[in-house]
């Protein structure tokens, strides 16, 4: 039997103006997971975001989360999730926790589970503080604590890195595993850097120009990853013009020469066959394709 | 229902460190006070007067100045104060992302702003009230003591409240479009000049502009308590302009969450 989806949209299209902001697209987010959501700036990651809160309006019926569809079940639905949309919405007049007991009340929520979220988030020396002169990171933890409130099954993270220093970002990932592996939570998270958060996704999904370009396990991301030779020479173009006319299709990217790796003969054939033409080589070698390179040049292509 | 009650105490909780709230209890305390102090050092001019002169002329100091700007300026400020709280933390998405029925939110956040003038305007005639006996107590020649002006001073800021109800209506769907003060504010300005004007001129079609209706209630009631030849201070509570005040609120109330129910979160 099938796993019940906890994200599902079926070929989900939103048009904006005259703009095809998201081009059918088919999320599928299992129980359990971490999903990055990865794209560039402006490919639709915050569309689709607020598409499945309901902020946007998708009219074709086609969004279903929890194995039930979206505009019909609204309230029971986002009772079960925790969101953090762009930038935390916090109230900076009021402390971290005046911020987490309003919203407590508001969900009538036992105001003693505000307390643990400020450990949880690690605010609980910083609770009296007014929110508005928190730092950036602090800010977001709190933006994720008030998600957390609610100890929903499903947390939805539109860029919650954003502007965290390589520590915040660390935390983060820290809380998103515990959440998953701990308290059995699903979490989808968009991104438009990949390093950022590809020590701590399980699937990912990249999105750009609003049509999903691939959707997968981190294990399936580097399946497709490409192998190539890197070389260095004394003269890159003259180098890659006779690798092309030698059947090679070379590509110079910044300060180095990338030819389709097959096997390891060819790394040598390759230095071979610029040696003897006397061309200097510098450096050579085999190298994978790193995840960041992958998702440039998944979106770029 | 428990949405709605819930966020109405929230907003509560969300205001009560701020302008919006404290905004309807220190104005009222504040202009009293200044006036106050102003009759207590002109005592030698009034205290000649009979009893119901002397309030109607400390009332008057109040009212006149509250039915042409005051009501009308207050209650933009509110709407806009209310409405700036979600604007500023960016926080609508945020409501609106959470398990409560959009209306609840909506009608909880109307309510409250409806509550802060009527907290206001009652917080007026109150302090009017105190005041006009807390100056009899230590300038005893006043006559304030000498008669109950309470159950007509309250009917008038009643009067005021329902007048100032279209406004406060109007104001409320423009301060949830526009996250800006100056927007609201000066459109909410211009409109309160024109009523005022309109009201003033005596214009036939006046009732139909709800910035000119705290202005046309004051001069409603005024009107009706010179006309009577029985010395009755009474006055009819409702009128045109309270009947057209209560219909654009409600409208408005309608149009409001049509405009939040369909607008996309941008």
């Amino acid at each position: 039997m099938q796993e019940e989806l906890i994200i599902e949209t079926r070929n989900l299209s939103y048009i904006f103006g005259n703009q095809k902001v998201l081009d059918e697209i088919s999320l599928k987010v299992s129980p359990g997971s971490i999903y990055g959501f990865l794209g560039p700036n402006g490919a639709g990651k915050t569309t689709t975001i607020k598409i499945l809160l309901n902020l946007l309006h998708s009219t074709e019926n086609n969004v279903f989360l929890f194995g039930e569809e979206l505009n019909k079940n609204r309230i029971k639905i986002l009772s079960k999730i925790g969101s953090l949309i762009e930038q935390p919405a916090i109230y900076a007049h009021l402390s971290g926790r005046e911020n987490l007991v309003n919203r407590a009340r508001l969900l009538q929520i036992s105001i003693k589970r505000t307390e643990e979220i400020l450990k949880l988030v690690d605010l609980h020396e910083s609770a009296e503080k007014k929110a508005g002169k928190y730092s950036l990171g602090m800010k977001q933890r709190l933006g994720i604590g008030l998600a957390l409130l609610a100890d929903p099954s499903l947390l939805i993270l539109d860029e919650p890195t954003n502007g965290l220093d390589p520590n915040g970002i660390i935390e983060v990932r820290h809380l998103l595993q515990t959440l998953v592996k701990d308290h059995g939570k699903t979490v989808f998270i968009s991104s438009h850097l990949l390093s950022e958060v590809e020590k701590m996704i399980t699937h990912v999904g990249i999105i750009n120009r609003g049509k999903l370009l691939f959707q997968g396990t981190m294990e399936e991301l580097h399946d497709v990853s490409k192998s190539q030779i890197l070389i260095t020479t004394d003269d890159l173009n003259k180098s890659s013009k006779l690798l092309l006319q030698n059947g090679y299709q070379p590509e110079i990217i910044s300060d180095s020469i990338r030819v389709p790796f097959t096997t390891l003969d060819d790394v040598s054939f390759v230095a071979a066959l610029l040696i003897n033409n006397e061309h200097k080589v510098y450096s050579i070698g085999h190298s994978r394709q790193n995840l960041e390179d992958l998702f440039l040049s998944v979106t770029q292509s | 229902m428990q949405g709605f009650l819930l966020s109405l105490q929230s907003e509560f909780y969300k205001t009560r460190k701020t302008l919006a709230l404290w905004s309807a209890i220190l104005f009222p305390l504040i202009l009293c006070l200044l006036i106050s102090f102003g009759f207590y050092y002109n005592a030698a001019k009034l205290i000649n007067f009979p009893a119901e002169q002397q309030w109607f002329r400390f009332s008057g100091a109040f009212l006149g100045v509250m039915g042409s700007l005051l009501t009308p300026m207050l209650v933009i400020f509110q709407t806009f104060s209310i409405n700036n709280i979600e604007h500023r933390a960016e926080m609508w998405k945020s409501l609106f992302s959470l398990p409560i029925s959009k209306l609840s939110i909506y009608s909880a956040k109307y309510l409250y702003a409806v509550l802060l003038n009527a907290l206001c305007l009652g917080l007026f005639a109150t302090f009017i009230f105190a005041s006009g006996h807390i100056m009899n107590f230590f300038v005893p020649e006043f006559k304030f003591n000498q008669y109950d002006i309470s159950g007509l001073l309250f009917k008038m800021h009643l009067k005021l409240f329902l007048a100032s109800i279209g406004i406060l209506s109007i104001q409320f769907i423009f301060s949830l479009l526009w996250e800006d003060f100056l927007k609201p504010m000066g459109i909410g300005f211009l409109l309160t000049v024109f009523g005022i004007i309109t009201a003033n001129l005596g214009w036939k079609y006046a009732y139909t502009i709800p910035y000119a209706h705290p202005m046309l209630a004051l001069q409603n009631i005024m009107g009706q308590i010179m006309k009577r030849e029985d010395q009755q201070r009474m006055f009819d509570l409702m009128g045109k302009e309270i009947y057209v005040s209560l219909t654009v609120s409600v409208i408005a109330f309608v149009a409001g969450y049509f405009i939040i129910n369909k607008r996309n979160i941008k």
